[in-house]
């Protein structure tokens, strides 16, 4: 074992239960400032989502959307980029998955059983979300491999212009002549069913969420990206470029193509969560949908290591502290809806920007032990 | 007897499993030259760190002139009148000797008084030792040997009484490193105390009065050079026999595989790193690139190899010219296989498996999977049969590149690349960081592929390696071929060429 080695059960399940109690305690300390229990507050944080099923709904809701982010921001990180863009481009895939049910579902419902279109419609959506998504991501990766743009530079300016240009997608050109609210119409014809109306087809009765097969969705994406990355070329090709650019050109790869690639898989992963929101859950393109979670994202990346099956399990972790943190600022008039999110910045803050902090030090008692 | 310079008592050093030292006893007397020679690995560079400040020894005493002494940072080493010398030189490039020679010791806010004090020293230790160089030149303007300089006067001038000189020669012509032993020489005799780390065998024997033999951490031999010899120092250091020399028959050279003409490259700042180059490479030969490291030979490998593109000229592989292409990959594919100068940075990726640093250019070789998928059992397969053919230690396909010692990962690189059965071979270094053992193995190899009827253009900054394997030899200064000879050119005379000086020119 070299210098700075930790064993693997250290590094994916230790030090991120460290800086999650750390987190806790920190967030337990701003509670107490405010004057409140802090156990108390944690307390109903964390038990509450998790004693009934539709707090388990809204988690694994949550979580969905951030195993796609996360899936966004791991891709990038293994050809060596940091991609913060996913906001921006899971905003824009809002684009991709909305038109094609606004403008060709009826056109399809019209001609095909119901049971025949909308899985059809939904579909084209999907792939529109993706390609929507992917060519948000594409543009800052040409910039960074073609012009030497830093991509992170590239892709945060991204995100406010992407923010500007749904204001005015949505506003000018989806909202319905004569309606007030800014959004689209209703998409009836991408019409995602809930578990609930689910379950209610086959008899079910289960609690009101925004649950849905989206889910499944973001799992064969998790899949889907686990065989990219260690079971193809491509895969081989992108994780070459980013541990060891010199290798990659000596192994004839060129580096340009691959951050291209990469970037617009990146991209289309962010897409693909504006379908399962926009489709899912609102059933309509409305403003702001994303609400924070392609920086979410980048939390879940880097707790989950970059890996598929950490980033579904950190995934279900901040999905928890969503939940968890909408019942906190229920049950707590003093501990209102800002409050949770700075409770959930310092998790973020811990676990993601701080991740690596105790490192160092668990290196040197291990080393000793050893 | 007087009192030992430095006295290492029972030094132990652990990095994680790693046992990098292990009880090492080390005398060193006043006034010699002592020589510590070792693999790589060996853990001399630590033990050195150790003296030098850098590291701290878990266990162990260190006495300086009979002194216990702590040394906690180089600056304690420093105050103790200990001087290190390093293999990359800490010297800021855009500062002239003067400003480089006072650096750590300005003294106080304002620098002129250094400066001074430092002129009257330097004029000095130039007369004292033979140590001249002009105190306002610019660093980076000077030749790599007066750098070197720069770096001891820097020792000297805080006062150094112990000079560790970490692989001093690796970046000079022998009349530089000659020039060096001299200097280290007149230090000696002068009262100084000299320690010198290398793992060539040849310098132990031309300048030390003391030899210890590092092996696997530990201090295995200890010998007065002139009771030694090189067989017997090889030996200790490996732990076994091993056979210097290479045997091989003469070459029979077929047809031309590799044209090379006028090929230029030149830098970002238009420099002409490779200048006008022409030669060529034929089938069941082995050419050498012989040169002090930086005169053009990794710019010509880039360029031939197709990381990057010449300037002008032409580059004639099996007939078609190939200068124009820069994608390593269309070469492997049409025959021409690369084994880098550099192993950490190009021939693997140090955190890949074995398995993936094995594949490493040959990703879409047809066998290791179909279409866009990478078959992960072909690969697994293919590697272990390569490590068993080439004796990679362990055979563990699964174990991470980086955790291989220098001479196996240099193993799993030649493997792959031999393996891939190339009609040209280009290697660079083949033998730069790898254990004794290794090098004959790896030398082995490349003899029998020459015997197999391939080509193959070998670069190496080692001249003993360079004359023991090539059938001709060109050597290249500041960016040219300086000359061509045979297998049997003295040193004096390839040395001569790697200086620059050309008889043809003349």
């Amino acid at each position: 074992m070299q210098r700075g080695e930790l064993p693997t059960w250290v590094d994916v399940g230790l030090i991120p239960l460290i800086n999650l109690t750390i987190a806790f305690v920190v967030a337990g300390l701003v509670v107490l400032i405010i004057g409140e229990n802090p156990f108390q507050a944690i307390w109903i944080l964390l038990s509450t989502p998790l004693s009934s099923l539709s707090g388990w709904f809204n988690i694994i809701y949550y979580a969905t959307n951030f195993i796609f982010t996360g899936l966004c921001v791991a891709v990038a990180f293994h050809a060596g980029l940091f991609n913060i863009g996913g906001e921006g481009q899971a905003y824009i895939g809002g684009l991709g998955a909305a038109t094609p049910g606004l403008l060709i579902g009826g056109a399809l419902a019209a001609v095909l059983p119901v049971w025949v279109s909308t899985p059809i419609t939904l579909l084209i959506c999907l792939v529109a979300s993706f390609a929507v998504g992917a060519l948000w991501g594409w543009f800052p990766g040409y910039l960074q491999a073609k012009r030497g743009s830093h991509i992170v530079i590239t892709t945060i300016m991204l995100n406010y212009i992407t923010s500007s240009v749904m204001v005015y997608m949505i506003n000018m050109v989806f909202r319905p002549v004569g309606k007030m609210a800014v959004e689209s119409r209703a998409i009836d014809d991408a019409y995602i069913m809930n578990a609930r109306e689910l379950g209610r087809l086959v008899g079910m009765k289960l609690p009101a969420s925004p649950l849905n097969p989206g889910l499944f969705v973001a799992l064969a994406a998790a899949w889907g990206v686990w065989y990219l990355l260690w079971r193809t070329k491509l895969g081989y090709e992108i994780r070459a470029v980013g541990a060891n650019m010199d290798a990659s050109i000596y192994a004839g790869i060129n580096p340009a193509r691959i951050i291209m690639i990469t970037m617009a898989i990146s991209g289309g992963l962010a897409g693909l969560m504006a379908f399962h929101e926009v489709l899912g859950a609102q059933h309509r393109l409305v403003l702001e949908y994303v609400q924070g979670a392609g920086f979410v994202g980048i939390a879940v990346a880097l707790m989950g290591r970059s890996h598929p099956v950490g980033i579904v399990l950190a995934a279900l972790l901040f999905g928890l502290l969503y939940q968890g943190g909408t019942e906190l600022s229920f049950a707590n008039q003093n501990i209102n809806r800002d409050m949770v999110v700075v409770i959930q910045g310092l998790v973020i803050l811990f676990m993601g920007a701080l991740e690596q902090t105790f490192r160092p030090y668990l290196g040197a008692i291990f080393a000793k032990v050893e | 007897m007087t009192t030992p310079a430095i006295e290492l008592i029972g030094i132990d050093k652990r990095f994680g499993a790693v046992h990098a030292n292990i009880d090492v006893n080390l005398t060193i007397a006043q006034g010699s030259i002592h020589g510590i020679i070792g693999e790589n690995g060996a853990g001399k560079s630590t033990l050195m760190s150790i003296l030098f400040g850098f590291y701290h020894a878990d266990k162990g005493e260190i006495k300086v002139r009979g002194q216990p002494v702590k040394i906690r940072s180089s600056t304690d080493a420093i105050s103790h009148g200990i001087g290190m010398v390093h293999q990359h030189f800490m010297l800021v490039e855009p500062f002239t000797v003067l400003e480089n020679v006072i650096l750590g010791v300005e003294g106080g806010r304002l620098i002129g008084p250094a400066l001074a004090k430092a002129r009257a020293s330097l004029k000095h230790l130039a007369e004292e030792y033979e140590l001249d160089v002009d105190p306002d030149a610019i660093i980076g303007d000077l030749p790599v040997g007066l750098q070197q300089r720069v770096e001891i006067l820097k020792a000297l001038y805080k006062g150094a009484e112990v000079l560790i000189l970490d692989e001093p020669t690796g970046v000079l012509t022998p009349a530089e490193a000659d020039h060096l032993f001299r200097i280290l020489k007149t230090l000696r005799d002068e009262g100084k105390t000299v320690i010198l780390i290398t793992h060539k065998l040849r310098e132990i024997m031309a300048v030390t009065d003391q030899v210890s033999v590092m092996r696997r951490g530990e201090v295995v031999a200890n010998f007065a050079t002139k009771d030694t010899s090189v067989e017997q120092l090889a030996e200790a250091m490996v732990g076994r026999r091993v056979l210097l020399n290479v045997n091989k028959t003469p070459a029979t050279p077929g047809d031309v595989l590799l044209d090379v003409r006028n090929v230029t490259w030149r830098d970002k700042t238009k420099v002409a790193r490779v200048d006008n180059v022409s030669f060529t490479v034929r089938k069941g030969e082995i050419v050498g690139i012989a040169g002090v490291s930086g005169n053009g030979q990794s710019e010509l490998l880039d360029v031939i190899t197709g990381i990057t593109k010449a300037a002008s000229g032409e580059v004639f592989f099996k007939g078609e010219d190939v200068a124009a292409i820069d994608d390593a990959g269309e070469l492997r594919r049409r025959g021409m296989a690369h084994v880098p100068e550099d192993r950490h940075h190009r021939g693997l990726i140090t955190s890949f498996s074995a398995a993936e640093s094995a594949i490493l250019g040959y990703q879409y070789a047809p066998d290791l999977g179909k279409g866009f998928r990478l078959n992960r059992d072909a690969v697994i397969n293919r590697t272990r049969k390569e490590m068993e053919e080439f004796d990679v230690r362990p055979p563990d396909p699964f174990l991470k590149s980086a955790k291989f010692s220098g001479g196996n990962q240099q193993k799993i690189i030649l493997a792959r690349e031999i393996g891939s059965n190339p009609d040209l071979l280009v290697i660079g270094q083949p033998t730069r960081g790898v254990d004794i053992g290794a090098i004959e193995f790896i030398h082995r190899r490349i003899i029998a592929l020459r015997d197999a009827g391939k080509a193959i253009l070998l670069v190496s900054v080692e001249l003993d390696e360079i004359r023991s394997l090539s059938d001709r030899i060109l050597v290249m200064f500041a960016g040219r071929v300086m000359g061509e000879r045979g297998p049997d050119a003295t040193e004096g005379d390839l040395g001569l060429l790697m200086a620059g000086v050309s008889k043809e020119a003349a």
